[in-house]
């Protein structure tokens, strides 16, 4: 048996080639002529009706304490939980027994920006940040080790809160 | 004052070609600009404006870019004919133009210089016979490429052409019937003595406007070239200047195509409502002045080819055909017929040619017009495969009620 093909027959009374030719040239005159979405880019970086979501996952930032000094306590969850691989830490610990990261570095090139080091980070120390100017001259340069990570200024992200989806 | 001779004649006619020529090339690159301009617009967005003042410069950015790429030449492809097809379209492109008048006589201390590079008694046939000679680059480029999407692109630039040029012709019969004339110069003159052709033979004008759009193979009807369905058409395996080349070639043809229904059918560089324009004696102001009125409409009609480009999707091939064969070609052959026997009949009746005659062949062009409308309009006529379909479907429908 052959395959039966439904086939949606237009009304043949209402459609017309010649009036929907008039009509679709009619509305592309009016967008001609009506006022540009076009945000132009390096000039200008904000308008009133467009900003980066409070969502927006970015390179990352880590959160300092009053003295100065990182907030991470290098647990070790955030490179436990990063799909990616891409943070780099070996922990130390000073004379009163507080640990603190030796080396914290984070590939910017491996990072997939999935937010997931600053869910799981019991000090809220590391955080994906809302920003995506990142360009550098080098390869090298994208590897952000712990001072460069505690000196970036950019608001960070508020990630996703399952009991507030639409973010109200 | 007489028409310039010898010596003098070969130099003005070397002018004038070093004139067109650069003038229809620096058109052609300014129109790459209003073309990505315009589509900007028409998308809401604001189009290449950062290489010199509002992106003006983007052209010859776009042009150095082609000319230090590298010149791909697959080894594959028939070699000769893939660098002689890009010569094939751009030439003819040009050259149509030659025979265009676009001002008023230009008196020169040497004799009076006709406004086209050639005004050649056979003006009319000279364009149709150079015309079709660019569909050679088309079918050439897609076959020599040797790959499956160029030779799909060819054989469809070959078939639309030829579909086309026919009610192409066809409609500018009417004109020669009316202009009694095939000499470029007279077709001019005799609208600048009644009314410009677009009036009287509207109908003729439609036909030949869409059959235009298809000889130069922009949207609705770039088939050939379908970057949805073959890549890039004939020119997929082209690159640098030799891309280049089909692209200016597209747009010269545009121009050419542009200055062809301005002549044919607005009067050419006739300043509609006076006649100080088309008497003599001849003055450069007059020169001027018409130069400036050929290319505003020409200008006009240019912008037309951007805004269809940017507001009408491509036909599928069967509709392509279907409106080729069975809508434009009836319609501009009984056209032609109709208008031949109006002709007869007001020469019949000792009517002069003039703004009444115009006027007659105006009333019945209209009512023709909007015959022809109302019977597009309902989709009895450019139904296509959809149309075939549902009346085959509802035969089955109607075969399935009487077993019941």
């Amino acid at each position: 048996m052959a395959i039966t093909v439904k086939t949606m027959p237009r009304p043949e009374t209402e459609s017309s080639y010649v009036r929907a030719t008039l009509k679709g040239m009619a509305l592309t005159f009016r967008h001609l002529l009506a006022p540009k979405w076009t945000m132009q880019y390096p000039e200008q970086t904000s308008a009133p009706d467009w900003k980066l979501s409070p969502r927006w996952r970015g390179t990352h930032r880590m959160a300092v304490d009053e003295a100065g000094k990182a907030k991470c306590v290098a647990c070790g969850l955030c490179p436990q939980v990063c799909p990616a691989n891409c943070i780099k830490l070996i922990p130390g610990e000073d004379e009163k027994g507080n640990r603190y990261p030796l080396v914290y570095e984070i590939d910017e090139f491996r990072c997939v920006f999935c937010g997931y080091c600053q869910e799981v980070c019991p000090e809220e120390a590391i955080h994906v940040g809302v920003h995506y100017e990142n360009a550098e001259y080098s390869r090298d340069a994208f590897v952000y080790d712990l001072e460069r990570l505690m000196r970036q200024p950019h608001p960070v992200s508020t990630l996703w809160d399952p009991s507030d989806p639409k973010g109200e | 004052m007489s028409p310039v001779t010898g010596s003098a004649f070969f130099w003005t006619s070397v002018v004038k070609i070093l004139i067109v020529f650069g003038g229809i090339l620096s058109l052609v690159a300014f129109w790459t600009w209003v073309e990505r301009r315009g589509a900007g617009w028409i998308q809401n967005r604001l189009g290449p404006n950062r290489v010199g003042p509002e992106g003006l410069l983007q052209p010859a950015a776009d042009g150095l870019k082609n000319f230090l790429k590298e010149e791909t030449l697959p080894p594959f492809a028939d070699r000769f004919v893939f660098l002689l097809a890009p010569v094939m379209a751009f030439v003819p492109a040009l050259i149509t133009f030659a025979v265009v008048p676009f001002a008023s006589p230009l008196p020169t201390p040497w004799g009076l210089v006709s406004p086209a590079i050639a005004d050649l008694p056979v003006g009319f046939l000279y364009i149709l016979a150079i015309s079709s000679l660019g569909v050679y680059g088309v079918v050439l480029a897609g076959w020599s490429s040797n790959n499956k999407y160029s030779l799909l692109g060819g054989l469809r630039g070959s078939a639309q052409l030829i579909s086309y040029e026919v009610s192409m012709g066809l409609s500018a019969v009417a004109v020669l019937v009316l202009a009694g004339n095939i000499t470029m110069n007279e077709i001019v003159a005799r609208q600048q003595h009644s009314v410009w052709f677009v009036l009287p033979l509207s109908v003729a004008f439609l036909t030949f406007l869409i059959a235009s759009f298809a000889e130069t193979n922009r949207l609705p009807f770039d088939l050939p070239e379908a970057e949805a369905e073959l890549i890039a058409g004939y020119h997929t395996e082209y690159s640098a200047m030799k891309f280049s080349m089909f692209y200016i070639a597209e747009y010269s043809n545009m121009v050419t195509a542009s200055a062809l229904m301005v002549t044919l059918f607005f009067g050419g560089w006739d300043i509609p409502f006076t006649a100080w324009d088309n008497t003599p004696p001849w003055t450069v102001l007059k020169f001027v002045a018409t130069f400036a009125a050929f290319w505003l409409k020409v200008v006009a009609f240019l912008f037309a080819y951007v805004w269809v480009r940017w507001t009408l999707p491509r036909f599928r091939f069967d509709q392509l055909m279907d409106l080729g064969w069975k809508v434009l070609l009836p319609v501009a052959l009984g056209y032609v017929m109709v208008i031949a026997v109006a002709v007869w009949g007001l020469g019949a009746a000792g009517v002069p040619f003039g703004l009444g005659y115009g006027l007659i062949l105006t009333a019945v062009s209209a009512v023709l017009l909007g015959l022809l409308l109302w019977g597009l309009d309902r989709n009895r006529v450019i139904g296509g495969s959809a149309a075939r379909q549902r009346a085959r479907w509802l035969a089955d429908a109607a075969r399935q009620r009487g077993a019941a």
